[in-house]
């Protein structure tokens, strides 16, 4: 744990009067604040701790406390709250594939610094749920094949457990509401919601853009030049497909509706395209480099 | 009547301390949408994310109406641009090898 220097984050001087403290945390909150600056987690650290310091030098009690004893604070007897439980402005979730659970809380998570000084509770001019709950924010991660079909899970978000349905061909970084399963809301008001970031880790042959899919397949030097069947695998079992005589490399077949699920249209699929990758041979036998002379031999030009 | 979806404006800023006049400003610019039924004036539920939104922006950053109305198109702006970023990058994922 770390001195923080309030001035210094505030960009201010320690002489600096109530109006400029003002005056500066307006600025750069104007600069960082999380609703002007979305899905951007560098600029909501940065608001937090021009919130914190804020917290500390708009407040004259904390900051003459601040001012006497902010750089000794190891030493001072005040310290002694340092090892008070932690702030529980973090939501806690606790569905097997959710990492991150915390409430769209911006002036919450105060430093350890400021709890050592001034205890967990000390962020209580902070602003508090009035009306409509807090929304809270949940990472799912899962596998591109848990979303080839539709799902329920239910996940633990706050102590709370929720059945969630996974329509099936969902995105990787998409993100879905769920209505009304935020923080409770106060005096009437109704109830956050929760707000759901799909990681979606692809471990599969097969590369997928949007409903799409592909897949590259080897193909033997006979099968390529005389055409033939050959087995491939789709995310919907084998399928056969006929090979047509002389078949280049990185030849491109479409398989119609073999693709991943379109997205909240039941029954719907994109398309799967194979591309073919021609193996030549190798450790040829004396025959086999005998016949193959042979056969350029036929092809003057060698094409 | 007041129902799940309708929240009575005279109650929304009595919780939240605000002047009545902030949410007829933000209705003159067309920012948000005010029901009126039996002289009653109604937010939509689903509109409250945004007005909170707006509320911090007039009342915490000192924006005034103008400014408000900038950074709201803005935002949209940037959403969308967020969602095409989103989707570019998977798409670039068809050039990369994972694991």
């Amino acid at each position: 744990m770390e001195f923080i220097d309030y001035y210094k984050i505030l960009e201010i001087q320690q002489s600096a009067t109530e109006a400029d403290i003002k005056a500066a945390y307006r600025k750069l909150a104007r600069k960082y604040h999380p609703d002007l600056n979305p899905n951007d987690e560098n600029a909501k650290k940065k608001f937090q701790q021009i919130n914190e310091a804020n917290e500390v030098l708009s407040d004259p009690e904390k900051r003459k406390k601040y001012d006497k004893y902010g750089k000794d604070w190891k030493h001072a007897d005040e310290f002694e709250k340092a090892n008070q439980q932690q702030s529980q402005s973090r939501g806690n979730t606790g569905g097997q594939q959710t990492n991150r659970g915390d409430y769209e809380d911006f002036s919450g998570d105060f430093s350890e610094f400021f709890e050592s000084m001034y205890g967990s509770g000390a962020g209580g001019r902070a602003k508090q749920t009035k009306f409509r709950g807090q929304d809270l924010n949940a990472e799912l991660h899962l596998n591109l094949i848990d979303v080839y079909k539709t799902q329920q899970q239910t996940l633990t978000v706050n102590g709370k457990n929720i059945r969630l349905t996974i329509p099936a061909g969902v995105e990787n970084g998409q993100v879905i509401k769920i209505t009304g399963h935020g923080t409770p809301g106060v005096n009437g008001g109704p109830n956050g919601d929760l707000y759901i970031t799909f990681t979606i880790a692809n471990h599969s042959k097969f590369k997928r853009e949007g409903s799409n899919l592909y897949a590259t397949v080897d193909l033997d030097l006979y099968t390529a030049l005389l055409g033939g069947d050959l087995q491939v695998d789709t995310l919907d079992g084998k399928v056969k497909l006929k090979v047509a005589p002389e078949t280049q490399s990185n030849t491109k077949v479409k398989l119609k509706g073999k693709g991943f699920p379109v997205y909240k249209k039941e029954g719907e699929f994109g398309d799967l395209y194979i591309t073919y990758h021609v193996k030549l041979p190798t450790n040829l036998t004396e025959k086999e480099k005998e016949l193959f002379t042979e056969l350029s031999k036929l092809r003057a030009n060698g094409n | 009547m007041e129902t799940k979806d309708l929240i009575l404006i005279e109650h929304f800023c009595a919780n939240h301390n605000i002047e009545f006049s902030f949410i007829d400003s933000l209705n003159e610019f067309g920012l948000i949408e005010v029901i009126i039924h039996e002289e009653q004036r109604y937010l939509p539920q689903g509109q409250l994310k945004e007005v909170e939104k707006m509320m911090r922006m007039h009342y915490d950053l000192d924006i005034n109406m103008e400014g408000i109305d900038v950074i709201s198109h803005l935002l949209k702006r940037i959403h969308h641009l967020q969602d095409d970023l989103r989707i570019a990058q998977n798409k670039l994922r068809l050039y990369e090898n994972e694991d």
